[in-house]
């Protein structure tokens, strides 16, 4: 402890804004202690367009007010008019919407403000070697564990830090439009704030358990925000599921922890790296810790095979999922690899087994993605995708294009979701115009929109060229650096060397990187395929609805176009040596001090100078992103599509696809009901209320009641009988003294 | 600081916050008679009466600050007497809050029974202090005479008059064998000083019988303060039939009082007769642990369902006794502060709850409390978790038990299956535990339940202040931990023969 905070006062960043890093989950924390008091006053008041439902004070008369609302909107409002959320719900708005919408993205953006001032501040202190590590104080202290509530700061938890405010206070922004007329409005701000509050506490730990601090807080955010219309039930049913699938991972991750710890005897990250090479290189011990944490990783970050809980997770409001399921929360695993590359790189085994599991997800989801037609679906199975290759990244010791490929996407998987919730905002506010009940995340229900919605129609484009990696914009980038580095690590490099279940690590990277160059072919089809359906062709919407088809307002619009910006220009923060637009590999030099050992430990040491094959690999790489956006556009007819409602069913391999590999029902088949079935009737019926119920809870009621009956014979008020008691336990007391 | 003992005024000097205590006491005796016993003047007294103990609180808080030091002698000056002198000022003012809301309520006008609250606390801050067996008994006496007259200060409650000439009698009674052992430790020791009785008593000369009857002897007086099962018989009487308040601090602070005493005792005078008593001791233990919680199950009325639980908390305690050393003491005050809190916490619930003449304690009259008062039913079922040693919402309660495991566990003598009879006794207690809480949140409240009153201020700020410093330290343990660890008595320190014990201290 002491050398800690010796280390922290000769550090360069001591007395500079990074003393306040503390402050940085704070923030959010008092924005979530400030909506939650809100939120517990149970007072609504009528949205200000509504005067017919003033003076009403709970939601029972904010439902009756609803339906004439829709009417007085109609004729006076057409443009506030905010039925918003991706479900039917009421509009109800709350008495203190206005507090909350400033306290929840305020409370962001100074957080962001301060985290670009401790950036800067890093950035001024030149060469920086070691983490800066603030010890707050003595968490818990017994026996040999002593657990300190201490952050790290380093490049690395920088770069997540950066992301997830910057991103985050967007998406907060967002919310402010998007869920004005929810009656759970600073409900809603609270658990985001608290959301943001517990990812900062993940990326700042300054050890493995405070780390899990955060990964288990924003589990239990996640959980609350998928669940956040819990009154109906597959929404509550999502986030259980959340919940219980992540509780396998996080087994992985505490048995990891366990093992470290009875190991080392520490869990925070300086002395574990330090004290890593004890642990023997490529030893099967270091090789088990290591796949526990990816257990971890993959119930958090959606990988093969649990990844079921991210899809049904879209039942939460969008700007969660673009906030917690698409650019921080899921991608805490990848940020756990990278924290934990010392240990990774000792081990070439678990290194290509994430990388094979993330190259399977890619491909995997990327298929599924093809034949979605809920909007979010696609965007949901188009994330586990690109987690995959995130893990292809980091798996592969990649750790700079890994993290650089989570950056460019939280950019633009976060407009995709955003202009996805615009687009469903819009959608809504039509069908609750007509009072239609159709399904408004339905792209057959859709078609068309770019008349209406330009802004969002021209956003949504440059995402979808992003991430299906088209020259220059960011994805384009991200993804070609994953892809040449397994290409890399695959011709030279530690994992070549390996073998990896019997087979040479080298086929096995070439193998991985097929795979990789197939999933972004799949990639540029299924996403222009949703730009196909949601905003070319002819609008299926519906008659009398499309009237009421318009741009969302600006608060929302705004966000958008800053995303849309970053998802552009992103991929200047990491160019290959290959293409000198600009300064080279800046993140990669960034990340240097931090994963760079790591790095060359799997990789070897990359040469400076461009050859031929990198052309050809980055020619490859854009061309088949073409070929994918081409074949779509020629393959597909949005025409030919009909609503919802008219739709047959489809056929084969199509239908396959459609019901996700059945990968539910199989879960449901051979774990869920087996599990079920064998805890009714054998533990239930048979030990519980066989053997527990009957023998010892019946048993030892009556031995209390016994007991209890003896206790009350004695207990008979006479205080001559007390007196003897006093005196039998003395004889006894002495009588252990003599005969003892 | 440094006192020498010897001199009577560097002795006063050591006894200052003895002394506030006392002199304020005799000072309120006088105000409480001065006018006509009026409701308004009893009020009055109550309220100085808890200004004296924050006047003393500042002593002890000066002199702990300070490091006061003192050569050998009949008192104690360490962090030991200190800590728990800050828990025993805490339960006397938070009974006295509670007890100005109480004859409000019940209509009492009783102005002395604040000066007797004062008087107690003086004899528990003696003990707390002695190290000699003469102070012990003055302090054990002052205590407990306070105490008789406050069991039966409702003069209307035959319940109470009851209780009160109950706990007289068989107090009369226990303390002739805290007495008679006094004397026959004198006897085979030459000395009432526990430092020169643990420098006689070593592993080769303790088989005298005269010393091992006078040991048995102590463990039977000190038992019967602590109410250890089978010395508690008088303990639910007495905890029903006097006045809530008064219930709340004999469950609290006579028992932490005695302990303290018990356990410098202990760790002081006996560790050379560790084999003899060891046994007894573990014996008694056990038997509180499981006796107390397992008679809890069938109580129906709040308060004696508390009275046994109080009971059962005896039984945990003793096991930092058995252990005896610097890790069993700083368990006992962590432990002590967690279970002060909890316990006065949730009679002030009953408190806030009960109406006038007693009434509406039953726990069947809690049902549904979260539908009418969640902030109340919310700090109820902090208090009981807390009793459960539950995690997080339980919040201290759960480090509490946590702390006294480990001791038991790393103990000299490891105490193993003492730490397995704890956890099972704390699963058994469960079941009347979690029962309130069930009550509370899953039934529903009966339509002719009573409207809870406003909660009085005093109260209401004894029941949340309470509920929010459980959770606050359950989620920060460790400034109260290491705390606890500094505050070891000072005769652990200071014996170099003790070396590994003190090892495990700094730990």
């Amino acid at each position: 402890m002491l050398q800690d905070l010796a280390a922290a006062g000769s550090h360069p960043l001591a007395d500079t804004a990074a003393r306040y890093v503390g402050l940085l989950p704070l923030l959010p924390l008092a924005g979530f202690l400030v909506n939650g008091a809100l939120s517990l006053m149970p007072a609504y008041k009528a949205g200000p367009a509504d005067p017919s439902t003033a003076g009403h004070g709970h939601e029972a008369s904010a439902h009756a007010g609803d339906a004439r609302a829709g009417d007085a909107h109609a004729v006076t409002h057409g443009d506030e008019h905010g039925a918003v959320g991706d479900d039917h719900h009421v509009v109800a708005r709350h008495k203190y919407a206005g507090v909350a919408s400033v306290v929840g993205p305020l409370v962001l953006a100074l957080s962001f403000g301060l985290a670009v001032m401790i950036w800067l501040a890093m950035a001024g202190a030149g060469e920086m070697t070691t983490p800066y590590v603030q010890t707050f104080f003595d968490w818990m202290v017994t026996g040999d564990l002593k657990i300190s509530w201490a952050f790290q700061l380093d490049q690395l938890s920088m770069i997540m830090v950066l992301v997830i405010t910057g991103v985050g206070t967007l998406i907060h922004i967002f919310s402010i439009g998007y869920m004005r007329d929810d009656p759970g409005y600073p409900r809603f701000f609270a658990y985001l704030n608290l959301f943001v509050a517990f990812m900062l506490v993940l990326v700042l730990g300054a050890s493995y358990l405070v780390l899990f601090v955060g990964w288990e807080g924003v589990g239990l955010c996640s959980y609350l925000l998928i669940g956040f219309w819990f009154s109906e039930k597959a929404n509550a049913d999502a986030g259980k599921k959340a919940f219980i699938v992540n509780r396998i991972g996080d087994f992985g991750f505490l048995i990891a922890m366990f093992l470290l710890f009875a190991n080392l005897g520490t869990l925070d990250f300086t002395s574990v790296a330090a004290a890593a090479p004890t642990l023997g290189y490529n030893s099967a011990l270091v090789t088990t810790i290591c796949l526990f944490f990816f257990l971890g990783c993959a119930g958090k970050s959606a990988q093969l095979p649990l990844y079921v809980w991210l899809p049904d997770a879209m039942a939460g409001p969008t700007p969660v999922s673009a906030l917690i399921h698409a650019a921080t929360m899921v991608t805490a695993g990848v940020y756990l690899i990278a924290r934990s590359g010392v240990l990774f790189a000792m081990s070439p085994t678990a290194c290509i087994t994430v990388a094979v599991v993330g190259t399977l997800t890619a491909l995997f989801a990327a298929t599924i993605g093809l034949k979605q037609w809920d909007i979010k679906k696609v965007l949901a199975y188009s994330t586990i995708s690109q987690l995959g290759y995130m893990f292809m990244g980091v798996g592969t010791g990649a750790y700079a294009a890994g993290m650089f490929h989570l950056i460019t996407h939280a950019f633009f998987k976060a407009l995709l979701f955003l202009g996805s919730g615009s687009v469903i905002y819009a959608m809504h506010a039509a069908y609750h115009h007509t009072g239609s009940h159709e399904d408004a995340q339905d792209m057959r229900n859709m078609g068309g929109l770019r008349k209406y919605m330009p802004v969002t129609f021209v956003l949504m484009w440059i995402a979808t060229l992003a991430i299906a990696g088209v020259p220059p914009f960011s994805g384009f980038f991200s993804k070609d650096g994953i892809l040449s580095a397994v290409f890399a690590r695959a011709q030279h490099g530690a994992l070549s060397e390996a073998t990896w279940l019997g087979m040479p690590g080298s086929a096995v990277l070439y193998a991985l990187y097929g795979l990789g160059l197939v999933t972004a072919f799949l990639t540029a089809i299924y996403m222009t395929r949703m730009m196909l359906y949601t905003f070319h062709g002819p609008n299926r919407t519906g008659e009398a609805e499309q009237a009421h088809l318009h741009e969302a307002p600006w608060s929302m619009t705004g966000p958008l176009v800053v995303l849309g910006v970053l998802s552009a220009v992103g991929g200047w923060l990491n160019l290959p040596v290959a293409i000198p637009l600009g300064p080279i590999g800046v993140l990669e030099k960034w990340l240097e001090p931090v994963v760079g050992a790591a790095t060359v430990a799997v990789g070897g040491a990359v040469g400076e100078e461009v050859t031929n094959t990198e052309y050809g690999l980055i020619g490859a790489a854009v061309a088949i992103a073409i070929l994918g956006i081409v074949v779509a556009v020629v393959k597909l007819r949005p025409a030919a599509l009909v609503p919802k409602r008219d739709a047959t069913p489809s056929h084969g391999f199509e239908q396959v696809l459609e019901d996700k590999y059945y990968v539910d029902e199989v879960y449901d088949d051979t774990i869920i009901k087996p599990l079920v079935s064998g805890s009714r009737n054998i533990l239930w019926t048979g030990i519980d209320r066989g053997i527990i119920d009957s023998l010892f809870v019946n048993g030892s009621a009556v031995l209390a009641r016994g007991v209890g009956w003896v206790g009350s014979q004695l207990q008979s008020g006479e205080t001559g009988a007390y007196a003897w008691a006093i005196a039998i336990g003395a004889l006894a007391v002495l009588g252990a003294f003599t005969f003892r | 600081m440094y006192f020498d003992l010897l001199i009577p005024s560097q002795l006063a000097g050591a006894l200052i916050p003895d002394l506030i205590l006392i002199i304020g006491a005799m000072l309120l005796l006088l105000v409480a008679v001065w006018g006509p016993e009026t409701m308004a003047r009893a009020r009055l007294t109550g309220m100085l009466a808890i200004g004296v103990c924050f006047a003393t609180f500042a002593a002890v808080v000066w002199l702990w600050h300070g490091q006061a030091t003192a050569s050998a002698g009949i008192i104690a000056v360490d962090a030991f007497r200190w800590a728990t002198d800050c828990i025993i000022l805490a339960a006397t003012i938070i009974a006295t809050t509670l007890m100005i809301d109480y004859s409000e309520r019940e209509q009492l006008v009783s102005a002395e029974s604040y000066v007797l609250l004062l008087l107690a606390a003086g004899g528990m801050m003696l003990l707390a202090a002695s190290r000699d067996l003469i102070v012990v008994f003055l302090g054990i006496e002052l205590m407990s005479i306070a105490s008789y007259v406050l069991s039966g200060l409702d003069r209307r409650s035959s319940r109470g008059a009851e209780a009160a000439l109950k706990y007289f009698l068989l107090g009369a009674f226990s303390t002739g064998f805290l007495l008679y052992g006094i004397a026959l430790v004198y006897g085979a020791t030459g000395s009432t000083d526990i430092e020169t009785i643990g420098s006689v008593v070593t592993g080769a000369n303790f088989n005298n019988p005269l010393l091992l009857a006078g040991i048995g002897m102590l463990i039977v007086g000190f038992c019967f303060k602590i109410a250890a099962v089978p010395f508690h018989m008088w303990a639910p009487d007495v905890y029903d039939g006097a006045a809530t308040p008064i219930t709340a601090f004999m469950a609290a602070a006579v028992k932490a009082a005695a302990f303290a005493a018990f356990l410098r005792v202990w760790i002081e005078a006996f560790p050379g007769a560790t084999a003899a008593w060891m046994h007894p001791l573990q014996w008694l233990a056990a038997l509180t642990m499981v006796g107390g919680n397992v008679i809890a199950l069938q109580q129906k009325s709040m308060k004696r369902m508390l009275a046994y639980s109080s009971i059962a908390h005896a039984g945990y305690l003793l096991v930092t006794v058995v252990v005896a050393n610097a890790l069993g003491a700083s368990a006992f005050l962590f432990y002590l502060v967690a279970y002060t809190l909890a316990t006065m916490g949730a009679f002030a619930v009953v408190i806030a709850l009960g109406e006038p003449g007693e009434r509406n304690q039953q726990i069947a009259d809690y049902a549904g409390l979260w539908n009418v008062e969640p902030w109340l039913a919310a700090a109820m079922a902090v208090f009981m978790m807390a009793l459960l040693g539950f995690p997080i919402a339980g919040g201290m309660g759960f480090f509490a038990k946590f702390y006294v495991i480990d001791a038991a566990l790393h103990a000299p003598h490891p105490q193993t299956a003492l730490a397995v009879i704890l956890v099972i006794a704390s699963v058994i207690s469960a079941g009347y535990y979690l029962g309130v809480v069930l009550v509370m949140f899953m039934k529903p409240r009966p339509a002719d339940a009573l409207v809870v009153r406003p909660v009085p201020t005093g109260t209401f700020l004894v029941i949340y202040l309470s509920a929010f410093t459980l959770l606050l330290f359950g989620i920060l343990p460790n400034g109260f931990a290491a705390l606890a660890r500094e505050s070891v008595p000072i005769g652990m320190v200071s014996s170099p023969a003790r070396a590994p014990v003190a090892a495990a201290a700094s730990r």
